[in-house]
C-alpha cells in the first residue's frame, strides 16, 4: 500500500481535511491552491527556495548521534534531527520562509499568521523581513505571558504583534483572529498558517515544505547506519514537524509514533491528546480529530508546552491512524518535563518543550529495544524559548 | 411554499423589501430571546435570524462574539435553540432562520438536526462556515425536510463561486456587503452595486444584503439594491447595552 498521497482535488485526506471556511475566503484559497501548484513545479522558483535552505535556514540540519543519551537509556541507539539548529530555532521555518516567498511572488504585500510557542510568529516575522512584506502575528494572551521573549523577538523583526484577549486566549483563537483579518485584507495578504492544518491547501502545502525534514534524515541515516531505522518519534500540535519527518518514509518499512501533550494526564481533561480524548469534528477550516464537548462547542486544552496546545491535529495524521500507518500516543506534562531535563543533561541540548514530548516517548521505548536498533527523534526546537517558563514552575525566579 | 418563499414574493409583489433582524439566542437569557422576538415582529421584522452560540464564531466581529459567549456561559445549547424555536411557534408564525456553525450541526448529526429544525418549526438554515462544496449531506437533509439552504456570497466571490452559490441556495442568497468579519464598517457604493447586478443576473432567487448595516440610512441605501436587508452587530449592540430594540427597528422598517 502506498501512503504517500495527495488529498483529492477538494483537499481530503480519506473523510478528513476538505475547506469549512467562510465562502469569501473561498477565492484567496483557490487562488492559493493554484499559485501553489504552478511554483512547486517552477525551477526558479525551487532554486530559490533550496538556495535559502542551505544559506539562510542552514540545512541541512545535523542528524546527531546522541550516544549519551542512548548509553544512559540502555537499548536502541537514538539520533536526533536537530531541527533545533535551524536560524530562529525551530522547523518552523522551514514552512515560513516557503511561504513568505510564495506570498511575494504571489503579489501579496501583507503576512499575518498566528503563534502558540512563538516559534512560527518568529519565523513568519523572519520570512516577512527577508522578503521586504509587512508583518501581523495574532498571539493568545496567556500564550504571550508564557512566551514573552518570543514576543519581543517578533517585535525586533519588525513585526506587529497583537495579543487576542478572548476565547481561551491561546493557539485557537489566535488562529480565529488570524483568520478574520484574513478574512477582511485578503486582497493584501497572505496567512502563512503555522501547521498542517485548516482549508486545504495548507495541510498538504505545509507537509510539502516540511518534508526536507525527512528527505534529508533519510539520506543520512542511510549514510550513516547503511539502513533504514526502526523507529521515528516527533510530537505532534498541529502535526507538522511530525509529518516533516514521516513523510519520507511513509513507504518504508519503519515504525513511526507521533506524541501529543497529555497535560496533566487524559482523566483530569486538561491536555491536548485528541486522539486519546477526542472525537470527529469540523474546526477552522477542516474535517479531523476534535477536542469538544456533546453539544459541538471546542473544549479548552492544556499543555506545559504551548506548541501543542491545540484541540485539533492535521487531518492527514487522521488519515495515517485510521490506516494504521502511525501509531499516536502522548507524554504528560510531568514526563515531558522530565526528558528536558534528561536532554539537558546527557547531552547538553537544551529541547524546546514540545521536541521534549518526543524524547520522552523515546526514553519509553528504548530501553526495550535491542542495541543494534535505531530510533531518530525529530528534535524539532531548541528550549531557549520555554528556559523562562521553567524557572516559573520550578518556583525559581530569574 | 415555506414560510421564506412566501414573503419574499409577497413583498416583490408590492415592491417594498424585506427586513431580516438577527439576535443571539440566549443574549442575556432565552426568555430575553423570546420577547425580542415578538418585539421584533411587531416593529415589522419579515424574517427573524436567530444566533445559535459557539465557543469559536470565526466569522463574527467582537460584537457577536461577546453576544456569544454571555450566551453560552447561559448554557445555551443547539437543542436548546430548537426548543426556543418551538416555543415560539406557539404564538408567532414569523418566517425563522437559525445562523449556526458548522460543528455543532456536525455534532448533533445533519439528519437528526435538519429533521428537529424542521419540526420545530425553523424555515431556513445559514452556516457561514459551510460552503456548497461540502453541504452534499446537508442540502440533501434539508431539501427532504423543505428547509432553505441559505448560502452566502461576498465581494470576494468570482463568477465560478456565484454559480455555484445560486445553484445551491434556497430562501434567498445572503451577499455579505463587506469583505469582513460581521459588524465592521460598511461602505455602499458602485462595487456593491456591480457585484449585486452579478449575482442577479445569474439567479431569479432573492438577495438580501448583510454585515455592517448599522443605520436607517444605511438600510435604505443597501435596500434600494437588493430584496432585503440583514441586520446584526446593530441590534446586538443595543441588547449588550440593556437599550430597547424595538424603536430601532421600526425606523430601519420605515427606511426600507
Ligand atoms: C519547537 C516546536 N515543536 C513542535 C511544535 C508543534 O507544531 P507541529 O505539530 O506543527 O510541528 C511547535 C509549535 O509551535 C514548536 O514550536
Amino acid at each position: 500500500m502506498k501512503f504517500k498521497k495527495s488529498p483529492d482535488s477538494k483537499g481530503h485526506f480519506g473523510v478528513y481535511g476538505g475547506r469549512f471556511v467562510p465562502e469569501t475566503l473561498m477565492p484567496a484559497l483557490i487562488e492559493l491552491e493554484k499559485a501553489y501548484k504552478a511554483h512547486k513545479e517552477d525551477r526558479a522558483f525551487l532554486h530559490e527556495l533550496i538556495q535559502l535552505q542551505k544559506d539562510y535556514i542552514g540545512r541541512p540540519t545535523p542528524l546527531y548521534h546522541a550516544k549519551n543519551l542512548s548509553e544512559k537509556l540502555g537499548g536502541a541507539k537514538i539520533y536526533l534531527k536537530r531541527e533545533d539548529l535551524c536560524h530562529t530555532g525551530a522547523h518552523k521555518i522551514n514552512n515560513a520562509i516557503g511561504q513568505a516567498l510564495l506570498a511575494k511572488k504571489m503579489g501579496k504585500r501583507r503576512l499575518i499568521a498566528e503563534t502558540g510557542a512563538g516559534q512560527h510568529g518568529v519565523a513568519t516575522a523572519t520570512g516577512a523581513a527577508l522578503t521586504g512584506l509587512e508583518c501581523e502575528i495574532y498571539m493568545g494572551s496567556e500564550d504571550v505571558r508564557r512566551q514573552a521573549l518570543n514576543v519581543f523577538r517578533m517585535r525586533l523583526l519588525g513585526a506587529k504583534v497583537t495579543e487576542v484577549d478572548i476565547g481561551s486566549r491561546t493557539l485557537k483563537d489566535a488562529i480565529n483572529e488570524a483568520l478574520r483579518d484574513w478574512t477582511t485584507n485578503v486582497h493584501t495578504t497572505h496567512y502563512v498558517l503555522g501547521t498542517v492544518f485548516g482549508p486545504h491547501p495548507f495541510p498538504v502545502m505545509v507537509r510539502d515544505f516540511q518534508s526536507v525534514i525527512g528527505k534529508e534524515a533519510r539520506r543520512q541515516i542511510l549514510n550513516a547506519e547503511k539502513k533504514l531505522p526502526d523507529c521515528l518519534i516527533a510530537c505532534v500540535g498541529g502535526g507538522s514537524n511530525s509529518i516533516g519527518l514521516f513523510y519520507a518514509f511513509l513507504d518504508d518499512d519503519v515504525r513511526m509514533v507521533g506524541v501529543e501533550a497529555g497535560g496533566r494526564g487524559i482523566g483530569s481533561g486538561e491536555h491536548a491528546a485528541r486522539f486519546a480524548g477526542g472525537s470527529l469534528g469540523v474546526f477552522q477550516g477542516c474535517k479531523s480529530y476534535l477536542l469538544q464537548n456533546d453539544e459541538g462547542n471546542v473544549l479548552g486544552t492544556h499543555s506545559v508546552s504551548a506548541g501543542l496546545d491545540y484541540a485539533s491535529v492535521g487531518p492527514e495524521h487522521c488519515f495515517l491512524r485510521d490506516m494504521k500507518r502511525v501509531e499516536y500516543t502522548f507524554a504528560t506534562d510531568e514526563e515531558a518535563m522530565k526528558a528536558f531535563a534528561l536532554l539537558s543533561e546527557t547531552e547538553g541540548i537544551i529541547p524546546a518543550l514540545e521536541s521534549a514530548h518526543a524524547v520522552a516517548e523515546a526514553s519509553k521505548i528504548a530501553p526495550s529495544m535491542s542495541g543494534d536498533s535505531v530510533i531518530i527523534v525529530n528534535l524539532s526546537g531548541r528550549g531557549d524559548k520555554d528556559v523562562q517558563e521553567v524557572a516559573r514552575i520550578k518556583g525559581i525566579t530569574l | 411554499m415555506n414560510r421564506i418563499e412566501k414573503i419574499f414574493k409577497t413583498k416583490r409583489a408590492q415592491n417594498s423589501k424585506i427586513f431580516i433582524p438577527y439576535i443571539m439566542s440566549g443574549d442575556p437569557s432565552l426568555e430575553h430571546t423570546k420577547r425580542y422576538v415578538a418585539e421584533l415582529e411587531e416593529a415589522g421584522a419579515d424574517i427573524i435570524e436567530l444566533g445559535v452560540p459557539f465557543s469559536d464564531p470565526l466569522a463574527d466581529g467582537p460584537t457577536i462574539q461577546r453576544a456569544s459567549e454571555r450566551a453560552l456561559a447561559q448554557g445555551v445549547t443547539l437543542r436548546k435553540c430548537l426548543e426556543l424555536v418551538r416555543e415560539i411557534r406557539q404564538t408567532s408564525q414569523v418566517p425563522l432562520i437559525l445562523m449556526t456553525y458548522f460543528n455543532p450541526v456536525f455534532k448533533y448529526g445533519i439528519a437528526a438536526f435538519i429533521k428537529e429544525a424542521s419540526d420545530a418549526g425553523v424555515d431556513g438554515v445559514i452556516v457561514p462556515d459551510l460552503i456548497p462544496d461540502e453541504a452534499d449531506e446537508f442540502i440533501r437533509a434539508a431539501r427532504q425536510r423543505g428547509l432553505d439552504t441559505i448560502f452566502l456570497l461576498a465581494p470576494t466571490s468570482t463568477e465560478d463561486r456565484i454559480g455555484k452559490v445560486v445553484k445551491a441556495a434556497t430562501g434567498f442568497i445572503y451577499y455579505v456587503s463587506i469583505t469582513g468579519i460581521t459588524g465592521s464598517k460598511l461602505s455602499i457604493g458602485e462595487p456593491m452595486k456591480d457585484m449585486l447586478a452579478l449575482i442577479k443576473n445569474s439567479t431569479r432567487k432573492p438577495v438580501a444584503v448583510g454585515f455592517g448595516i448599522s443605520t436607517p440610512e444605511e438600510a435604505a441605501a443597501a435596500a434600494k439594491m437588493a430584496d432585503g436587508i440583514i441586520i446584526g452587530s446593530a441590534i446586538v449592540r443595543l441588547i449588550a447595552e440593556g437599550k430597547d430594540i424595538k424603536d430601532f427597528a421600526k425606523k430601519i422598517k420605515e427606511a426600507i
